[in-house]
């Protein structure tokens, strides 16, 4: 009699692996474009990252006495590795990637139960852990040196710095975000340290950071394809932009002088990586939409508060990870109202009147 | 007067509708087949109770089973014939357990019994009307099977200001609705009239999905110089929910726990409206329903009217049979119809479709973990959170998915269809449901056994005391009489004595 | 360092007075588990955990000398149930539950002794001398006293039958992929 089906006899033509899979497609525009801008070094950096994922998660399911290939076809631990080499400097060595990927899917997801059940997005765990633990490498910006150009590494080269931990000439530089702070700490105001450093005009993102947190218009472009595709809403990524956007430009409109603005802001560090694929990753982010747009707001507030404040000069993954901690209490307060019942859950008034 | 609802439905989904494969072709009439297994319960409430015996010749129209208890309805022979067994027969049901049913052999003649027509069917009294619902066996031909007079009789005495018409008919395949509707408006108006008359309501409002203009059309046309409004709602999983369709019409909530009648509002199918017209202008009972055949494993899916208790079988020969081997067949819509556990179930009252579906149409995904997307929490109309409960029914902890609202859920299925790791949650819903009824059915058991047990040890104790009582009784007394036969033996010594002087 | 042990001291001492004043102040008149027990157990009396009853029972398990698993005919909800309410873990493979049972008495073998309804802790057994008994299913406890009494043997434990009222669907099964 257990042979017999439950309904619905019918199904959204949908999966967990075509998921991954969408959101894959829509990394591949800034992912390129990291690839053309930082050249060979990048490409080796996000091969290594995204190999130790796959043959971490095979290790770790094999332990568990779990059958390997169903999970590792979902994508889940290539998209999870894939958005931690994003977010590293693209001229890190090898072995950076891969301790961060092996503690991304060790630690951060198998640890808590595998997919679904860990609390603290794996990416953000692993580049906070990364941060704390080998500052030095972390903060190893290059300028953009484009793989066309003569003065980019070449093959071999790159296999240097990746592997061997060559140094290249162009290598010492800083983001935006790292240059204010350290004139900060040197007594120079906005005023003085960001003309020349920064263009209102730079959404492509041809400029020193991660691996592809730079490009704010192939992001962009990305998270709308999610939009459209229905797999993420724009509540989180619109929310996580205002909460950084709004007490920016209050602030700057107070004091220019050590504020930075709304769009240096918007288009500097790992914002626009993470408003649309990191804060809208469904496993540690609340189920409805006004939890949502909760999340993101304070995800966009706490980072601007570490930005402005704080010990480090990007907050995103620290802001993250603080809000991942926080999403269990915000499902728990924020819950749809449901049918016929008033937000506490009790029964609606009968109401006769026409 | 409105034509398109102006209030936005929560949640919902938008299955593939297949409906073109049956929507257009029109209603044709399914050859009297060889036996009826007419089910004695087709409702909700109590089955029906047989009036007739194995041998007995019945006529098409004929009382066979009476209605037990308040809420129950009758059952009439859907064609003349000659009853040949009363007992057990595998119900519409996915548990495929036996049912009390009355098997029929047709004569062919389909001989109607003499029916009781009234002379102006709009001049009833209202509690007429409603008496005439109740006797023809009516009830909700949309799935919920309800016993409508039970309904018009709560809404008559309460009050209700609007009756709503509900034309949502959201399943995807089902068509049924959509052809009554443009082959029989005209009936399902005069209808809704005697409907609004057994209740005493002014306005009638026909909610109809928009992807089906030709039966709004119809409808209009059928509705034009009456005071019933025929309005359009947008099309989604579950509009026929009747509780959506009242939101999506007037804008109220149904309290939860409570009725229709609760804000003032009757709902019923548009098919229950055309039984009802059926029933009190032509006196004929509910004997027969539109079933839509159709699935890709029929070779010619259509609308066809099926006398009650027609095995699915009949039905699928009459289309031409199966254009592949069907991989599930399936009784009601895909979203909330249950498999058949094989294809000789018969038709019952709420039978809307029988689908012979391929495994291309089913899909058999294979679960895997939820990754929390809340694309359930989404598409839930009622507002729940299908992810936790289904979390916590898995771990065993029921009661606290009842705390955040299992006792809602309505069974859409719209959770299930568009979860992307293939969960069966309103698998895990039903199961746990039927858990938490069988807990409180054992409770009750308990708390009565208990209740006798207590019973019986007073009375033992009680009888123990009054055989004590007695024996201490019949001592005393035994004691008494020693007593007294000593005391007498002692005097008459005495008065011996005393009789012989010295 | 003194003024350390000294304030921890007086804490802990303070602490302890607070907690010995809260028990006396606080304490619970009489043993209020044993009637929760027994409002657990089935009540029917039958005495098969070998108690004198279900009150009897009721103080053994608040009293800890019985384990929660004695009750056979209240299956494992009422071990579920017993856990519970005394906070224990019970190992429930060792629970023998074939889900419900009710006794039924086979007609061709039952010659009227009346000795089984004498037994009855619930009056479950309906009949009279020289009669067929019968067996009313939603009073039975499935004791199994009147399965001793019988001098036919007429009389046995069954599962209870599964019903169109009450049917329901199987858990799902627990899927294995990760």
């Amino acid at each position: 009699m257990s042979q017999i089906a439950h309904s619905p006899h019918a199904h959204a033509p949908v999966s967990v692996g075509r998921i991954m899979a969408t959101v894959m497609a829509a990394l591949v525009p800034a992912t390129l474009y990291g690839f053309w801008l930082y050249g060979w070094p990048a490409i080796f950096l996000w091969s290594v990252t995204v190999l130790t994922a796959l043959l971490a998660e095979g290790f770790v399911l094999r332990i568990r006495g779990l059958d390997a290939k169903p999970a590792l076809m979902d994508g889940s631990a290539m998209l999870t590795a894939w958005l931690l080499a994003l977010s590293l400097p693209p001229y890190a060595q090898w072995w950076v990637g891969a301790v961060g990927a092996l503690f991304a899917v060790i630690i951060a997801k198998q640890v808590f139960g595998g997919l679904g059940q860990n609390v603290f997005n794996p990416a953000m765990a692993a580049r906070v852990m990364l941060l704390i633990s080998f500052p030095v490498d972390m903060t190893l910006w290059t300028s953009p040196m484009p793989i066309t150009g003569a003065n980019a590494p070449g093959f071999m080269d790159a296999w240097a710095i990746t592997f061997g931990g060559a140094h290249w000439d162009a290598m010492s530089s800083a983001t935006l975000l790292g240059h204010v702070k350290t004139e900060f700490t040197r007594g120079i105001d906005l005023l003085h340290s960001l003309p020349g450093f920064f263009t209102d005009s730079d959404v492509a993102g041809s400029r020193p950071g991660s691996l592809g947190e730079t490009s704010a218009l192939f992001l962009v472009a990305g998270g709308l394809f999610l939009m459209a595709r229905r797999i993420i809403t724009w509540h989180g990524p619109v929310a996580m932009m205002l909460g950084v956007a709004l007490p920016a430009l209050i602030a700057h409109a107070i004091a220019p002088a050590h504020f930075l603005g709304v769009l240096p802001h918007l288009l500097s560090g790992g914002l626009m990586l993470g408003a649309f694929f990191i804060v809208t990753d469904p496993v540690t982010s609340p189920n409805t939409n006004a939890g949502m747009l909760l999340f993101g707001f304070l995800c966009g507030l706490l980072t601007w508060l570490i930005r402005t404040w704080g010990g480090y000069p990007e907050g995103v993954a620290f802001a993250v990870m603080i809000m991942n901690a926080l999403t269990p209490i915000i499902d728990r307060y924020v819950k749809p109202r449901i049918y016929g019942r008033t937000r506490k859950g009790d029964a609606l008034p009968a109401e006769k009147g026409a | 007067m409105k034509l398109f609802s102006r209030f936005k439905p929560q949640g919902g989904v938008h299955p593939d509708g297949r409906k073109d494969l049956s929507a257009d072709r029109p209603i044709r009439i399914l050859p009297m087949p060889e036996q009826l297994f007419v089910c004695l319960q087709q409702h909700v409430g109590a089955p029906a109770s047989p009036v007739v015996q194995v041998g007995d010749r019945v006529l098409k129209g004929q009382l066979i089973a009476a209605g037990q208890g308040n809420i129950s309805a009758p059952v009439h022979a859907p064609t003349s014939g000659r009853v040949v067994a009363v007992g057990d027969y595998p119900a519409p049901h996915p548990s495929g357990l036996p049912m009390p049913t009355i098997t029929l052999v047709p004569d062919g003649e389909d001989c109607w019994a003499e029916l009781d027509v009234p002379a102006d069917p709009y001049e009833l009294a209202p509690e007429a009307i409603a008496e005439r619902v109740a006797a023809a066996g009516i009830v909700g031909l949309g799935g919920a099977a309800f016993p409508s007079a039970v309904k018009l009789n709560i809404s008559r005495k309460t009050g209700v200001q609007t009756l709503i018409i509900n034309g949502g008919e959201c399943e995807p395949y089902l068509t049924c609705d959509d052809r009554i509707m443009r082959e029989r408006a005209a009936e399902i108006v005069s209808g809704i009239r005697l409907i609004q008359r057994a209740v005493g309501c002014r306005e009638a409002l026909v909610g109809i999905e928009d992807n089906k203009p030709e039966a709004i059309a119809a409808m209009r046309e059928a509705a034009k110089g009456s005071a019933v409004q025929v309005i359009a709602v947008p099309a989604m999983y579950p509009m026929g929910w009747d509780k959506q369709m009242t939101r999506a019409l007037i804008g109220k909530e149904v309290p939860a726990g409570g009725r229709s009648s609760d804000i003032g509002v009757l709902v019923h199918n548009v098919a229950t409206a055309y039984a009802v017209h059926e029933a009190v202008v032509l006196g004929r009972p509910l004997i027969a329903r539109l079933v839509t055949v159709s699935g890709a494993a029929v070779k010619i899916p259509c609308n066809l009217e099926v006398p009650l208790g027609a095995p699915a079988q009949a039905l699928f020969d009459y289309c031409g049979g199966y254009a592949e081997v069907p991989a599930r067949m399936v009784m009601g819509g895909p979203m909330m119809g249950h498999e058949m556990p094989n294809p000789n179930i018969p038709v019952v009252k709420g039978t809307s479709g029988v689908l012979a579906l391929t495994h291309k149409e089913i899909g058999q995904p294979v679960p895997s973990p939820c990754i929390r997307c809340s694309t359930c929490v989404r598409a839930c109309p009622v507002g729940l959170l299908p992810l936790e409960m289904a979390a916590q029914i898995r771990v065993g902890d029921l009661a606290a998915s009842v705390d955040i609202g299992l006792k809602d859920c309505i069974a859409c299925g719209s959770c299930s269809y568009v979860c992307p790791a293939h969960i069966p949650l309103v698998h895990y819903f039903n199961y746990a449901k039927g858990e938490l009824a069988a807990k409180e059915r054992a409770k009750l058991k308990q708390e009565g056994t208990r209740k006798l047990a207590e019973a019986r040890t007073e009375r033992m104790e009680r009888i123990a005391r009054e055989r004590e009582e007695a024996a201490r009784q019949r001592a005393a007394r035994k004691a008494a009489q020693e007593a007294a036969k000593k005391a007498a033996a002692e005097a008459a010594a005495a008065a011996q004595q005393e009789s012989t002087p010295a | 360092m003194l003024i350390a042990v000294a304030s921890l001291t007086t804490l802990g001492l303070l602490l302890g007075l607070f907690l010995g004043v809260a028990a006396r102040r606080l304490a619970v008149e009489g043993n209020p588990l044993v009637e929760e027990i027994q409002a657990i157990l089935p009540g029917s009396q039958c005495g098969q955990c070998g108690f004198p009853g279900c009150a009897g029972a009721a103080e053994a398990l608040a009293s800890g000398s019985a384990p929660v698993t004695l009750c056979p005919p209240g299956g494992r909800d009422v071990v579920a149930a017993l856990a519970a309410k005394l906070g224990v873990e019970v190992d429930m493979s060792g629970v023998k539950d074939s889900g419900p049972t009710v006794a039924e008495v086979r007609e061709e073998l039952c010659i009227g002794c009346t000795r089984c309804f004498k037994v009855c802790p619930t009056d479950a057994i309906l009949g009279a001398a020289k009669h067929i008994h019968n067996v009313f299913r939603e009073a039975c406890t499935a004791c199994g006293k009147c399965v001793d009494a019988c001098p036919t043997e007429a009389i046995l434990l069954r599962p209870v039958p599964v019903t169109l009222q009450s049917w329901y669907w199987e858990k799902p099964e627990e899927r294995l992929a990760a």
